[in-house]
């Protein structure tokens, strides 16, 4: 089923002891606003971890496979079974008459929306030439910011092994090497996100997807565990969802009922109990509804 | 024809240089043709058309630089016909294969008011303008859109919000500065294959002025 509403959402996550997000500018160090100090997650940092979430849940088949994909989540790249929608009729014919035209193209991007989950929640770029050879996705997602501004640890950690025979001789048989590990204390972080249903109706995103969507944001992070990562966990997910499909109120206004702040008295944050989150949830404009996921 | 100005703002911005567009670089402010898309969010129709008169440079330009992965291939058409024909196949793209670090240079923390022209094109409009005005004017109040407008790229979403007095609004920023040529937008006339059209920007005391803007290709 379609969609027929207007969504925007803010997604509340904390990382306590790890790394959310490396910066390969500054050797793999937590992303930094070097201004500020505040922490910053990338919005495609999330996007990966919401495919990875969708690829695990669904076995990567279609109708919820995932076009970008990362081998060290699965490595189960087995034929497929694609649903066939009506295409041959569209790759004999005259097809090659107008080859590259608008119209072959269009017809292969509806098939690929229907099969990818990320390709008709995300959007892709296709790679003939058109115009139109894009796909742009309902949902659209901000950097996330911390609420403070974060310390980044850096820790010296060793291994009792060395990777080469070489490397084992220079040493005399001490076999140890020094490694390097980035994190964060404590730190929680905001994005920002928008659903439109007028692009959702272009791909084909309805509101099984969506109910998906919102689950992997709820627990993306549960399945994301690895050493770099710490404890990362949603500490929140706030739906606001619009009677219309064009809305019926400003995200930004939205957005600002949710206020997180540090708890009086507390000078140093460790963990999400230092911080409270106010949800101002009444009065909301006409039409507006709100729903706490997570 | 009406005029409406918008007041954007939002954390970052990236109007991409299309000469430095492998390694991002943004323009120093909003390109014309950015501004268009953000009154085109909230209302278009093939009936109208919107022009940019003005844009007012509210905050200092800062920059941020940010490094992330993204990857170096499209998505296949002609494997996803060979998949779609055949029923099967393997399309997925591994993202340790087709890797690219690709550093942006961002705009951080920016604030515009743009000023543009709703200009009526198609016989409804050209009929009826005054449906298409009280259409944007409502949208814009109530903050109603098609799609969150974005600053450059879909991951800076913009705030807006519609200035109905001007005078009651601060002024803008206190510079002027040649900002060299930058785009003004595609010239969309043959849609296969758009050129891009550019003027000289100047910002004169905050304010770039396009109805004077020399436009060439």
């Amino acid at each position: 089923m379609s969609l027929t509403n207007r969504y925007d959402f803010v997604l509340v996550f904390d990382v306590r002891d790890g790394n959310p997000n490396g910066d390969p500018d500054a050797g793999n160090m937590p992303r930094l606003d070097a201004e500020s100090g505040h922490g910053l997650v990338t919005d495609v940092s999330l996007k990966r971890k919401v495919r990875n979430f969708i690829g695990m849940m669904k076995g990567e088949t279609p109708p919820f496979d995932i076009y970008v994909k990362e081998k060290a989540v699965l490595n189960q790249a087995h034929e497929k079974a694609y649903v066939a929608i009506g295409a041959e009729d569209e790759l004999k014919g005259d097809a090659k008459k107008r080859k590259g035209s608008g119209e072959t193209v269009d017809k292969a991007r509806q098939w690929m929306c229907k099969n990818f989950f990320d390709v008709r929640t995300f959007g892709a770029v296709m790679s003939l030439g058109v115009n139109c050879g894009q796909v742009r996705g309902p949902v659209q997602l901000t950097f996330a910011r911390s609420v403070d501004p974060i310390i980044a640890q850096e820790h010296s950690i060793t291994r009792m092994a060395v990777a080469t025979e070489a490397e084992a001789e220079k040493q005399q048989g001490d076999n140890r090497t020094m490694g390097r590990k980035h994190t964060v204390p404590y730190g929680i972080y905001v994005a920002h996100g928008f659903v439109s249903s007028f692009l959702a109706k272009q791909t084909g995103f309805g509101e099984e997807d969506l109910e998906l969507l919102w689950q992997a944001l709820e627990n993306m992070f549960e399945h994301d565990r690895s050493a770099a990562r710490g404890e990362m966990s949603t500490r929140g997910l706030y739906v606001f969802k619009h009677d219309s499909e064009l809305g019926n109120a400003h995200a930004h206004a939205l957005f600002d009922r949710i206020q997180i702040a540090r708890k009086d008295g507390v000078d140093v944050a460790r963990s999400f109990k230092d911080y409270e989150v106010t949800v101002d949830d009444t009065g909301l404009p006409p039409g507006v509804a709100l729903i706490k996921r997570a | 024809m009406t005029s409406f100005c918008l007041e954007v703002a939002g954390d970052y911005a990236c109007f991409t240089r299309p000469e430095m567009k492998v390694e991002r670089v943004s323009y120093d402010v909003i390109t014309p043709s950015a501004a268009r898309s953000i009154f085109e969010a909230i209302l278009w129709k093939p009936a109208i058309r919107w022009e940019v008169k003005r844009i007012e440079v509210l905050k200092p330009i800062r920059w941020i630089s940010v490094r992330r992965n993204e990857i170096s291939s499209k998505l296949s058409v002609r494997n996803a016909q060979a998949a779609m024909g055949a029923g099967k196949g393997n399309l997925g793209l591994y993202i340790e294969e087709e890797r690219q670090q690709r550093a942006s240079l961002l705009l951080r923390d920016v604030a515009y008011r743009l000023h543009a022209d709703l200009v009526p094109v198609g016989n409804d409009a050209l009929s009826n303008p005054a449906k298409y005005r009280d259409m944007f004017q409502r949208r814009a109040e109530k903050g109603q859109c098609v799609n969150q407008p974005y600053l450059g790229c879909r991951e800076f979403a913009s705030r807006f919000r519609l200035v109905s007095d001007i005078d009651l609004e601060a002024s803008p920023l206190n510079e002027s500065r040649d900002l060299g040529w930058m785009l003004y937008d595609m010239d969309f006339e043959h849609p296969d294959d758009p050129k891009p059209r550019f003027f000289r920007a100047q910002i004169e005391n905050g304010i770039i002025d396009l109805s004077k803007a020399q436009v060439t290709g």
